[in-house]
């Protein structure tokens, strides 16, 4: 039998404990242990960023983690993004209006780049946005739409802060 | 595309992180950000037995100032933290300059100083800048501690000094230089992808506006950071004049001999050589003399 190890994660306000083995990436443990497959999985070395999580708060490529290493840790996935079954985060409702997605493999990994990014910087130039989301590829849209999406992202959360 | 089975140790302290170290010796790695590391693995280029994790190592995380003006960064500090920190903005402006260059923000969130240092990629920034800085890391194991310079750190392709039962644990770099420059030139396909070349300069003028000290290094040209001694050389003493500065940008094609890949051919990265040489110590030049650039 390989090692395995017990770890305690809080995933979208969930507490989970489980048993791992130390190989399973943090990925592979989000959609196949806890079943949460919004996060997607491209590449698996860290090029495309559709696996993009928030951990602790901060994005990152969660197929370049391993799920030991998020014992004792939070983290947020696409489906904790919405504050409930009602409505969608301003940042999904921006992306269906503006047309930032076509065949969606690769929106939730936007999307979770974009949470923290909009947060610290409220009031980005296009220059910044195209740079925020340079770690993530997308393969329709030729990202003028996503671009669009996030201004527009932007303008709503200033909105709903004021 | 999945890694292959390995034992797993997070130590929290760095004392029990290199018992562990010393006890496993060859077959173990110590993980840092893992931004490379975990990927090599996934394509199971690396197969190591035993991973050493040192991600709940808190004593390993910090930047703080070094004596008469450097810096002392923990190899665990996240390039993120680099990235925001005023004070390496303020003594080691040409790292600071370059951090937005390295990677993309979900890599930088996770990717660590340190680990970008050990790892030794040939196409990263860190092992370039250390070497055109003439920083030291600082190598610890079960045995004791030792600093290596920049120069001596880097050995090959992927290759470092660092012994098996060895980490790095600090990398320090000293002040800059009085009456100097800085500056880094980079040409990537993508911004954040690794670098086809990028070149990084640290001048420094004499009381009479002649150059005192060059430091010219790359990445992208070869098996690790490589310094231009002959460029170097042919700058020192004159005047940094656009003449002197092209002719030293063309000798800095002879230091460097790049390789093609699929990315970009050899006389391409030859030619991107001379043409980020000639900007990065223009640029650097410019600095040292009081212009804002």
């Amino acid at each position: 039998m390989p090692q395995t190890m017990k770890i305690n994660v809080t995933v979208n306000g969930v507490a989970y404990e489980r048993e791992v083995e130390p190989r399973l990436l943090l990925s592979d443990f989000i959609r196949h242990e806890l079943g949460l497959t919004g996060t997607h999985v491209g590449c698996e070395h860290g090029v495309c960023g559709a696996c993009t999580i928030l951990f602790d708060g901060l994005a990152v490529r969660s197929c370049l983690m391993f799920a030991v290493q998020a014992d004792g840790h939070e983290i947020v996935t696409v489906e904790g993004l919405a504050p409930d079954s009602e409505h969608m985060h301003p940042l999904q409702e921006a992306f269906w209006e503006a047309h930032g997605l076509q065949c969606g493999f690769c929106t939730p990994g936007f999307l979770m780049t974009l949470k923290p990014f909009l947060e610290q910087n409220p009031d980005p130039t296009e220059e910044e946005i195209r740079e925020a989301i340079s770690g993530n590829l997308c393969r329709c849209t030729g990202y003028q739409h996503i671009v669009d999406a996030v201004k527009l992202a932007a303008d709503k959360m200033k909105e709903a802060a004021s | 595309m999945k890694p292959p089975p390995f034992a797993y140790h997070a130590p929290t302290t760095l004392d029990e992180a290199l018992q562990l170290m010393a006890e496993h010796g060859y077959g173990a790695k110590a993980l840092a950000g893992g931004q490379s590391l975990i990927a090599t693995m996934n394509f199971r280029l690396s197969i190591p037995s035993v991973l050493i994790d040192l991600n709940r190592i808190r004593e390993l995380d910090y930047i703080e100032p070094a004596a008469g003006g450097g810096l002392r960064v923990g190899a665990m500090t996240r390039h993120a933290q680099v990235e925001k920190s005023e004070l390496a903005a303020e003594r080691a402006p040409l790292v600071h300059d370059t951090m937005p260059l390295i990677a993309h923000p979900q890599i930088r969130n996770r990717g660590t100083f340190g680990g970008s240092i050990a790892h030794a990629d040939p196409a990263a920034e860190l092992p370039a800048i250390l070497r055109a800085l003439q920083g030291r890391v600082k190598a610890q194991s079960a045995r004791g501690e030792r600093w290596i310079d920049a120069d001596d750190f880097f050995v090959g392709l992927f290759a470092t000094a660092l012994e098996p039962d060895e980490i790095v644990t600090e990398v320090q770099l000293p002040p800059m230089p009085a009456h100097s420059g800085w500056s880094v030139q980079e040409v990537a396909r993508r911004h954040g992808d690794f670098a086809l070349v990028a070149a990084f300069a640290l001048l420094s003028l004499d009381d009479k506006g002649a150059c005192r000290d060059v430091r010219l290094t790359f990445c992208g040209v070869g098996e690790g950071p490589a310094l231009a001694p002959s460029a170097a050389a042919a700058l020192k003493g004159q005047q940094p004049s656009e003449q002197a500065i092209k002719e030293a940008a063309a000798a800095a094609t002879n230091d460097v001999d790049p390789p093609g890949d699929v990315h970009a051919s050899s006389q391409f990265r030859r030619h991107l050589v001379k043409i980020l040489a000639e900007r990065a110590l223009s640029t650097a030049a410019a600095r040292a003399s009081g212009k804002e650039v």
